[in-house]
């Protein structure tokens, strides 16, 4: 049974409280995207409902396209463990205005809560995972900055790093298990694709 | 002496990409040289080439145009991701270098070699085939027209019989 205490939805409110133009946010697919839309549906949210594995790496286009915005990727463990690689790909290129940070609530949330390898090691028949760090991983990767949160009282600093500090930076959030209201955006992919370019550039 | 890498490093420029995608690849090398050679191209190293389609939309967000570079064996890697190009409809570029293709000499090339025009159409991608080092320019071009200027997913295969037969030395 996880630890945790954080619970993600007032947690990335908090996050994404008095985004401007200046950040643009990219959500994993599940919980990361009903969370980032329950922060505030905007724009300048791109939030996934497929493609798993491709948070990190849309960060990165992104960030290398638009360098004096601020770039925060928002996804879960899940997610995160289908893209390791991207995390070395990110700690090639070292972009100084992309914050990733991983919600490990140790689950597939989407999918009905089946363990993932964040899980910890004899946690029970059907919990078990590896205790798979992620954070440790992205450090191992090349991401010089790399952290994890777990108290509330971490919480402000945690939030004035995704938003502020000189990136590439890493952070792994421990959040609960929650069951939650989906919170969701609009679906059309090219719908929103065009609104975030039409926000940024002034041209679909 | 010039050739038809040099002739798509050229069509790059003229098509202003900004962001070059690859894995390492003897078909590609001299192009992706070019390209890190290169101040106004980002060139970027996989890890795997299904990180390139991510990439590639990240850019095109961002306002930039990109082009990933892999060889028909990466392709397999790709194809839930091409998914994304269809999904958000973005311009996507890639060219291919095939193997298992004309005169393979190594059978463990050929499934995902003969198999990539099929899982690429099946996808919904369009694509461009160049066997004659003459023809490459233009097909290129026009490849990159239809990606930047059609808003389509393209892919150029670059066959084998162009590349030439790689021989492990033998001949």
């Amino acid at each position: 049974m996880s630890q945790a205490t954080l619970q993600r939805r007032p947690l990335v409110k908090e996050i994404l409280t008095g985004a401007d133009d200046n950040l643009l946010v990219i959500g994993g697919l599940g919980s990361s995207n009903w969370d980032i839309t329950n922060a505030g549906d905007r724009p300048l949210n791109m939030p996934l409902w497929g493609a798993m594995g491709a948070p990190v790496g849309m960060g990165l286009g992104l960030a290398i396209a638009q360098p004096t915005k601020r770039v925060l990727v928002i996804t879960g463990d899940g997610d995160m463990l289908m893209s390791l690689g991207s995390l070395a790909t990110v700690a090639a290129q070292s972009p100084d205005n992309l914050a990733i940070c991983v919600l490990d609530n140790e689950k597939f949330g989407e999918t009905g809560n089946q363990a993932t390898h964040t899980s910890p090691r004899n946690n029970g028949p059907t919990d078990s995972g590896a205790g798979t760090d992620l954070a440790l991983i992205a450090r191992g990767c090349g991401i010089a900055d790399c952290g994890t949160v777990t108290a509330k009282g971490d919480v402000a600093q945690l939030v004035k790093d995704l938003r502020m500090k000189k990136g590439p930076i890493f952070r792994l959030v421990k959040v609960m298990v929650e069951k939650l209201e989906f919170v969701m955006p609009p679906q059309d992919g090219a719908h929103l694709k065009d609104r975030f370019r039409q926000a940024l550039l002034g041209r679909p | 002496m010039k050739d038809w890498r040099d002739d798509i490093f050229e069509v790059f420029q003229d098509h202003d990409i900004k962001q070059v995608y690859h894995v390492p690849d003897a078909g590609h090398s001299r192009l992706i040289e070019a390209c890190q050679k290169s101040n106004s191209v980002r060139t970027l190293a996989l890890t795997t080439e299904e990180e390139g389609i991510a990439i590639a939309a990240g850019a095109w967000l961002g306002g930039q145009r990109s082009a990933l570079l892999m060889q028909s064996s990466g392709v397999g890697n790709t194809i839930n991701m091409v998914g994304l190009t269809r999904t958000l409809r973005f311009p996507f570029l890639t060219l291919i270098t095939m193997r298992g293709d004309y005169g393979e000499f190594n059978s463990w090339q050929y499934p995902m070699g003969q198999g990539t025009p099929k899982v690429l159409e099946a996808m919904g991608m369009l694509l461009y085939s160049v066997d004659k080092a003459e023809d490459v320019k233009a097909t290129v071009d026009a490849a990159a027209r239809s990606a930047f200027q059609g808003g389509q997913s393209v892919a150029v295969l670059l066959r084998q019989k162009l590349i030439g037969i790689k021989t492990f030395g033998k001949k």
